[in-house]
């Protein structure tokens, strides 16, 4: 009888800081059970940059805020069973979000461009532009949740969620006894 | 003093005569959730968070008098879903972005979303409103953008500090608490007032300066339990 194969697990960062993959990484030992029970497929811990395979697990760090992580979002939700968004940014935006409300600003995304390559202090910029590079990713007028872009089927709250919240999440996933978080564990922060 | 009693999820409470369903639930050791109800205010029933099932029928309870003989239900999976789903949508109304809020962890709305699992994805859009930022005053800020109008600020500044610098602007959807002023370095606020006190802003609106961050991660009221696993020890007291 052959062995069950493993589940594969995809994981991508769009707007965040990569602090939730760090947060994977931060199970520590955990991750050599994890291990035993999951491959790592599309990934940047793998480098694997596309799909060859559909995948059982997504997990997703970050919303979008350009049209290269609309485009790998949906990819995802294309070759995944179950999305997972993992973290704050994922789930509501977090910290990139600060730009879809600036104080008394009608064009927020333009104010927060010029502050930053143009008329912020102690900017060096030499060509007094904001970046327009064709390889550059068009930016969102905002910036998005996940789950304003596809059906996300489970969130992980936190920023970052412990590497044990992690855990057991994905452990409870992998044995299709995923029913919530224990309330005491839960973190927006 | 004449008494009653009612029940609340089959615990007999009882009551003066007088006290509203909170009252008497406080002082058993029963605890309700609410946001905009606190210790020492007026009660005003807004954000009805403290929604039960007296006999059947939908009542705020910190506004309800207490019913003689009646039965309340409070903690069932149908009232906490209703209750999730108003403090997702106070979430979607404001900008509460927790993870750079100085009051993370010492938050009530925060607080009340981990106690009630908020976690499922959502199904309501984020309003993202552009809400001013108020530092005019040397000691107190306001950010606005995570106000949930609850009036605390404005019971206590009226009936307390007996100076009316809260108060609410507008109505329906635009109905928010406002300055009385032009800002607050323009009204008579000091630090000192009970208004701008560390407990009375449920969410991380009215800010005194140089004392966020100060209590770390750990030792936060979050830390310790969720809202309201307290309220025996409380009740005892």
């Amino acid at each position: 009888m052959t062995e069950p194969r493993k589940a594969r697990v995809a994981t991508a960062s769009l707007a965040g800081c990569f602090g939730c993959h760090m947060a994977i990484l931060d199970m520590d030992e955990h991750l050599i059970d994890l291990m035993q029970r999951v491959e790592i497929h599309r990934s940047p811990l793998t480098d694997i940059k596309s799909f060859r395979h559909r995948c059982d697990i997504g997990i997703i760090e970050g919303g979008c805020c350009n049209e290269e992580n609309v485009h790998v979002l949906r990819d995802f939700r294309r070759n995944c069973d179950v999305l997972i968004a993992l973290g704050q940014c994922a789930i509501m935006g977090g910290l990139p979000a600060m730009r879809n409300a600036v104080m008394h600003s009608d064009a927020p995304l333009r104010e927060c461009l010029e502050e930053a390559y143009i008329t912020g202090r102690d900017i060096r910029n030499v060509t007094h532009n904001i970046p327009n590079d064709p390889a550059l990713p068009l930016l969102l007028d905002k910036v998005y949740p996940c789950s304003e872009v596809v059906e996300i089927d489970v969130q992980i709250p936190g920023c970052a969620p412990t590497g044990d919240v992690i855990f057991n999440a994905l452990s409870k996933l992998l044995d299709g006894k995923f029913d919530g978080f224990e309330r005491e564990s839960i973190r927006f922060d | 003093m004449s008494g009653l009693r009612f029940e609340i999820d089959g615990v007999e409470i009882a009551a003066r005569d007088g006290q509203t369903i909170m009252e008497a639930a406080d002082a058993a050791g029963v605890y309700i959730p609410r946001l905009c109800d606190h210790e020492g205010l007026r009660h005003q029933g807004g954000c009805r968070v403290c929604t039960v099932k007296c006999n059947g029928r939908s009542v705020a309870a910190c506004t309800e008098p207490a019913p003689p003989d009646a039965v309340v239900e409070n903690e069932t999976p149908h009232i906490n879903k209703m209750r999730r789903d108003l403090v997702e949508m106070l979430f979607h109304e404001g900008n509460h972005l927790c993870p750079i809020c100085e009051a993370s962890g010492n938050c009530e709305l925060q607080a009340m979303a981990y106690r009630l699992d908020m976690t499922d994805p959502t199904r309501f859009p984020y309003l993202e409103p552009c809400r001013p930022v108020d530092a005019s005053h040397p000691d107190i800020a306001l950010d606005t953008n995570r106000c949930i109008s609850c009036g605390r600020c404005i019971r206590a500044s009226q009936d307390i500090d007996g100076k009316g610098i809260f108060g609410y602007v507008g109505r329906g959807i635009h109905r928010h608490v406002a300055v009385n002023g032009p800002d607050l370095a323009h009204t008579d606020a000091t630090i000192d007032d009970v208004a701008v006190s560390a407990d009375v802003c449920p969410v991380g609106c009215i800010i005194r300066k140089r004392v966020g961050f100060s209590r770390p991660i750990g030792e936060r009221d979050s830390d310790h339990g969720l809202i309201g696993s307290n309220a025996k020890a409380k009740a005892d007291d």
